[in-house]
C-alpha cells in the first residue's frame, strides 16, 4: 500500500476546508483556464495516474495491472492555496465541468491560519448576513388619513445638506448684521463612500469617477464620492469634476502632499474635505495597503517608495486630545480652502460617538459627523478586527440623532450612516431606515463594489483576498493583468443604473408615507420592527 | 377630514355665524368636536382689549383652583362670561362645569414691564394652568391673551351652540375662526382639537401632518417655553408660524418659503435666492410634506391661508369689502357672505398665500415667487 505521507497538525483535507471543489472529468476539456483564473492557485492541473486491475475471465490467466494517466485537476489543500470560494473557475469553464460547494460542516483551516504567530488577514466583510436594518419596516402608510403621494407622479425633491448649518435665528442676524455663514453644500444623500485609488484598481476608480460626474452632469443628481486615503490623480485634481469628490485626509496623510502642492492650480473646490479618524470595519486600526498593490503609479499619487505597506497609524499623530485634533485639524483643511469646503470627521461607530459628537457640536467649523457602524467593508484588515470590533451603526446613529435633538442641533451638524447599508441587497429600505432614525445621508462601499463591479464577495467569507492584490475580478488589484477585465465605461453605466433605481426605490418608500419635498430624516414614527428590544432601543414601533 | 371656516368682518359676529358655515359642510366633518377661535372682539368687550382674557374649561373645584392661582399672581378679574349648563349635554358632550371667559388686569408689579415681557408671562400663566389642569384634569385652558376668546368641546358644532346658549351670552367678534373635527386617529382631547394659539398667533389645518415627529422635536429642542403640548399634529404649525415671526422676525410671505420652501431648481430664478436659501437650510425640519390647509390668524387680525405644496386640500377665499370668509369649501362662503361676486372667489394653489388685513378691503395674494422684503 502507497504512503499517505506524514500527517502534521495543520495538514487538512478537502472537507476540512471551507470551499471544495467538483470536477467532472467527463465534462472537462482540460483547456486549463480555470487554474489560469484561479487567484489563489488553488488548483494543481497536472497529470495523474490511475490503475486498472484486469482481470481476464479465464482460469488459467492471473489478473494482471495496468498503470495509466489521466489529465486533471486536484484541489490542493495547503494553507496557501486554500480555495476561496470566489467561483471564478466556474464562470470561465467552458463545459461547466468544475464546481465550487461549501462544505457541509464548518472548515477546520480556520484554526491553522496563523501560521508563523501571524493571524488572518483579509479584506471584505464582516463575515455575518444578519442586518437590523433588514428587519425595520416602514408602518407609517398614509391611505385614508392622508392622500399617499404617488411615487411616479408627483414632484420630489431627494436632496441632503452637507455642512455646518446655523441655526436659524444666528442666520438672521448674520443676514442682517453680516458675518461668515460656513459652506453647506446640497447633495443627493446616497454617497459613495471612501475607496481609495490603491484599494481599488485604476479601472474601477476610473468607473465610479466617471459614473458619477455622469450623474452629476446628465442626470442632475448631484450624486458625491469620496476619495478615500490615496490622494488624487493630478488631472482629477485640477478638473471640474473635482466638485463631485470628497476627498478624504486620513492619519497616513497618503496624497497629500500631491493635493496642497496643486492647490493653486486647482480650479473647482471639491465638495467637503473627509477626515478619517476610524473605519467602522476595523476600528483602532488604521488604513493599510499592502505592499502588493503599491506600484508606480500608486507610489507616485501617494509620495511613497514603490513596493511597500502602507500601515496607517491608528491616530493621527498630531493627536494630543479629541478636543485639539478636531479642532485642528478641521481648522487646517478649512484654511487651506479658505473656508469655502465643509470639512468633517469620520469615525466608526463606537460607544465613545457621543463624546466626539458633544465635541463637535462645540466646534462652529465642524460640517457634519460621518459614523462607520461595523458592518462596513475593508480593502484589509485582520479577520479578528473585521469580526469582532465594532458597533452596529442603527442605534450608534439613533443615540447621536436624539442627543442632538436633546441639545436642539439636529439640523446644524448633519450625521452621516454607513457600514452594512444593502449588505444582503436592500439598498434603499437600509439607507431610508437610517435617515428615518436620524441619518442625513447614507454612505456605501461595498454595495457599490458588488453591484457596479461584480465583486462576488459574500458576508459568508467568499473571497476576500482584497487586500492581496488578486482581486479576480479587477476591482482591488494594482496588476493590469487581473483589472483589464473590469471596463471603467462598464463600470459607470452601472453607477448611473444603480443611482437611478435607488432613487424609484426611494420613491416607493417616501411617497406611501406622505413624503416629497423634505428627506424624512428623524421620521422614526414612520419605523417598526418585530423585536421588542430592538424597537424600545432606537424608539420606534414594535410590530408584529 | 376637518372641515375649516374663518371669517373677518367690519361688523361684529356672533359665533353662531361660523357654525352655521360649518354645519352645511358637514359631509367633511363627523360632529366629533369643535373649536373657536374670536378675536377683534364687539360688544363690551371692545372696552376689555388691553386686558388678557382667559379662556378654558373648569371644574367647580378647578374654578377655586383658578381663582387661588390667579389672585395669588395679582391678577385681578375685571369682567366674564361664565356658563354653567343646567341642561344633559347633547350626544357626545361630556358634562361639564364651567366654561370661562374672563378678563383680567394685570398684576400691578407688571405694569412697568416691557410688552414683551409682559407677554412671555402670560404665556408663562397659561402654561402652569395647563400644566396644573393637566393632573387632576380640573382645569383646561385654550388661551390667556389679549382680545381672544377661544372654546374647544367635543360633539356637534350647532348643537354645542345651542346647549351654551353662546349667541346670547354678550360674545361677539370681527374674526371667528372655526373647525369642525373630522375624528381619525388620534383619542378626542381638548387640547388636541384646532384652532391653537400662542401669544395671538392662531391657526387651524386641514390634513394630517407627515412631518410631525421631526417638526415636534425641532420646535421642542428650541427651549420656548410654549413650543410644547401636541396633542395634535397640527399644533406645530401654529408654533412655526410663531417661532418664524416672533422669533426669527420674519414676515407672513416668509412662512410659506418656511414651511413649503421651493425646490432648489425653482429658487435659482428667484430674486431672494440667497436668504431663501438660506432660510430653506436652517429650517429644514420645518418643511411640512403632507397634506396641509391651513387658516390662520396674526396679532395684527391679519387672516391668512397657505396650502401645502402639493396643494391636496380643499380651501377658497372670497367675500366684500368689510367681509371675507376662508373656508373649505364654497358653500360655506354662500352661508356667510351670499351677496359676494362670486367670479372674485380665490382658491389659493401651491404657491400661494393669500390674506386680509384689519382693515378687510381686499384679498391679498402673493405667489412665491414675487420678490420678498426682510423686515429690520
Amino acid at each position: 500500500m502507497e504512503s499517505v505521507g506524514s500527517i502534521n497538525p495543520s495538514k487538512l483535507s478537502p472537507k476540512d476546508l471551507l470551499w471544495r471543489i467538483l470536477w467532472d472529468k467527463e465534462k472537462c476539456r482540460l483547456c486549463g483556464r480555470c487554474t489560469a483564473v484561479c487567484p489563489v492557485q488553488a488548483l494543481d492541473l497536472g497529470v495523474q495516474r490511475k490503475r486498472v486491475v484486469n482481470i481476464a475471465l479465464g482460469i488459467t490467466e492471473t489478473p494482471s495491472n495496468v498503470y495509466g494517466i489521466f489529465h486533471g485537476i486536484r484541489q490542493k489543500t495547503d494553507l496557501s492555496h486554500l480555495c476561496v470560494g470566489c467561483g471564478m473557475c466556474e464562470l470561465v469553464c467552458p463545459n461547466r465541468a468544475i464546481l465550487v460547494v461549501r462544505n457541509e460542516e464548518m472548515d477546520k483551516a480556520r484554526f491553522h491560519i496563523n501560521e508563523g504567530g501571524n493571524p488572518r488577514r483579509r479584506g471584505g466583510r464582516r463575515n455575518n448576513p444578519a442586518s437590523l436594518l433588514d428587519a425595520i419596516k416602514f408602518t407609517r402608510i398614509s391611505m385614508l388619513t392622508d392622500p399617499a403621494l404617488d411615487a411616479g407622479r408627483h414632484e420630489f425633491e431627494v436632496r441632503t445638506l452637507l455642512g455646518r448649518l446655523i441655526p436659524a435665528e444666528d442666520m438672521m442676524k448674520i443676514t442682517r448684521e453680516g458675518g461668515y455663514l460656513p459652506p453647506v453644500r446640497e447633495i443627493y444623500p446616497l454617497m459613495i463612500g471612501s475607496m481609495s485609488l490603491g484599494a481599488l484598481s485604476p479601472n474601477m476608480w476610473e468607473g465610479l469617477q466617471m459614473g458619477v460626474a455622469y450623474l452629476n452632469e446628465e442626470m442632475k443628481m448631484p450624486v458625491v464620492i469620496c476619495s478615500g486615503e490615496g490622494g488624487c490623480p493630478p488631472k482629477l485634481l485640477r478638473s471640474r469634476f473635482l466638485r463631485y469628490l470628497i476627498l478624504q485626509i486620513a492619519s497616513g496623510y497618503f496624497g497629500w502632499d500631491e493635493i496642497l502642492r496643486a492647490l493653486p492650480e486647482i480650479k473647482e473646490d471639491p465638495c467637503a474635505i473627509e477626515i478619517k479618524y476610524g473605519q467602522g470595519a476595523k476600528p483602532g486600526d488604521g488604513g493599510l495597503l499592502m505592499w502588493h498593490k503599491v506600484n508606480q503609479m500608486i507610489a507616485a499619487i501617494r509620495g511613497v517608495p514603490m513596493g511597500i505597506s502602507l500601515p496607517s497609524p491608528p491616530t493621527h499623530q498630531t493627536k494630543y486630545s479629541i478636543e485639539e485634533a478636531v479642532a485642528k485639524m478641521i481648522q487646517s483643511m478649512s484654511m487651506a480652502w479658505d473656508f469655502r469646503v465643509p470639512v468633517y470627521p469620520k469615525i466608526s461607530g463606537s460607544t465613545t460617538t457621543l463624546a466626539v459628537l458633544n465635541n463637535l457640536v462645540r466646534n462652529p467649523y465642524a460640517g457634519g459627523l460621518a459614523i462607520d457602524g461595523e458592518d462596513g467593508g475593508t480593502g484589509a484588515a485582520y479577520n479578528v478586527s473585521m469580526d469582532s470590533m465594532g458597533h452596529p451603526i442603527a442605534s450608534n446613529i439613533r443615540d447621536a440623532y436624539l442627543n442632538l435633538v436633546k441639545m436642539g442641533k439636529q439640523n446644524e451638524l448633519p450625521l452621516f450612516a454607513g457600514g452594512g447599508v444593502g449588505k444582503n441587497g436592500n439598498l434603499a429600505a437600509n439607507a431610508l431606515a437610517l435617515i428615518m432614525l436620524g441619518a442625513s445621508g447614507i454612505q456605501i462601499g461595498k454595495y457599490i463594489m458588488q453591484a457596479a463591479a461584480g465583486c462576488v464577495g459574500s458576508e459568508t467569507d467568499r473571497c476576500n483576498v482584497c487586500n492581496l492584490g488578486i482581486c479576480p475580478k479587477g476591482i482591488t488589484s494594482q496588476d493590469p493583468r487581473l483589472y483589464r477585465r473590469l471596463n471603467p465605461d462598464d463600470v459607470a453605466q452601472r453607477v448611473v443604473d444603480i443611482f437611478l433605481s435607488f432613487d424609484q426605490e426611494l420613491k416607493k418608500i417616501i411617497a406611501p408615507l406622505g413624503r416629497s419635498t423634505s428627506l424624512p430624516i428623524g421620521m422614526s414614527d414612520a419605523l417598526g420592527i418585530s423585536d421588542e428590544a430592538a424597537a424600545r432601543r432606537l424608539s420606534i414601533s414594535y410590530v408584529v | 377630514m376637518c372641515r375649516l371656516f374663518a371669517v373677518t368682518s367690519s361688523e361684529p359676529l356672533v359665533p353662531s355665524t361660523a357654525l352655521k358655515a360649518l354645519d352645511v359642510m358637514r359631509e367633511g366633518h363627523d360632529g366629533s368636536g369643535v373649536g373657536l377661535f374670536l378675536t377683534d372682539l364687539g360688544g363690551r368687550w371692545e372696552d376689555y382689549k388691553n386686558l388678557p382674557t382667559l379662556s378654558g374649561i373648569f371644574s367647580d373645584d378647578g374654578l377655586r383652583e383658578l381663582d387661588e392661582l390667579m389672585i395669588s399672581k395679582g391678577f385681578r378679574c375685571e369682567d366674564e362670561v361664565l356658563i354653567r349648563p343646567t341642561f344633559e349635554p347633547p350626544v357626545g358632550t361630556p358634562k361639564r362645569d364651567n366654561y370661562l371667559i374672563r378678563a383680567y388686569n394685570i398684576p400691578t408689579e407688571w405694569e412697568d414691564l416691557s410688552q414683551k415681557n409682559i407677554g412671555f408671562r402670560l404665556l408663562e400663566t397659561r402654561m402652569k394652568l395647563r400644566q396644573q389642569g393637566l393632573a387632576n384634569e380640573a382645569m383646561t385652558v385654550f388661551s390667556f391673551w389679549y382680545d381672544v376668546m377661544m372654546l374647544k368641546e367635543t360633539g356637534d358644532p350647532l348643537a354645542i351652540n345651542d346647549y351654551l346658549s353662546l349667541d346670547s351670552q354678550g360674545i361677539s367678534s370681527r374674526i371667528i375662526m372655526a373647525q369642525g373635527r373630522q375624528n381619525t386617529n388620534y383619542a378626542i382631547n381638548l387640547y388636541a382639537c384646532h384652532p391653537f394659539f400662542i401669544q395671538g398667533f392662531s391657526t387651524m389645518t386641514n390634513g394630517e401632518n407627515t412631518a410631525f415627529v421631526p417638526i415636534r422635536e425641532y420646535l421642542m429642542s428650541r427651549n420656548f417655553l410654549g413650543y410644547t403640548g401636541y396633542q395634535s399634529d397640527s399644533e406645530v404649525f401654529t408654533h412655526i408660524l410663531h417661532y418664524a415671526q416672533n422669533q426669527l422676525c420674519l414676515g407672513l410671505p416668509f412662512y410659506k418659503h418656511i414651511i413649503t420652501p421651493l425646490m432648489d431648481n425653482e429658487l435659482e430664478s428667484h430674486p431672494n435666492r440667497e436668504i431663501l436659501k438660506l432660510i430653506k437650510h436652517s429650517c429644514r425640519p420645518l418643511v411640512i410634506d403632507g397634506p396641509n390647509c391651513i387658516i390662520g390668524c396674526l396679532p395684527d387680525k391679519t387672516m391668512f391661508m397657505v396650502q401645502d405644496s402639493k396643494k391636496l386640500r380643499p380651501g377658497v377665499v372670497g367675500g366684500r369689502v368689510g367681509k371675507f370668509v376662508f373656508s373649505s369649501e364654497e358653500c360655506g362662503l354662500d352661508v356667510v357672505v351670499p351677496e359676494r361676486n362670486k367670479h372674485l372667489d380665490f382658491q389659493p394653489m401651491k404657491y400661494d398665500t393669500v390674506c386680509v388685513s384689519a382693515q378687510r378691503e381686499k384679498v391679498e395674494k402673493w405667489s412665491q415667487w414675487e420678490a420678498l422684503t426682510l423686515q429690520n
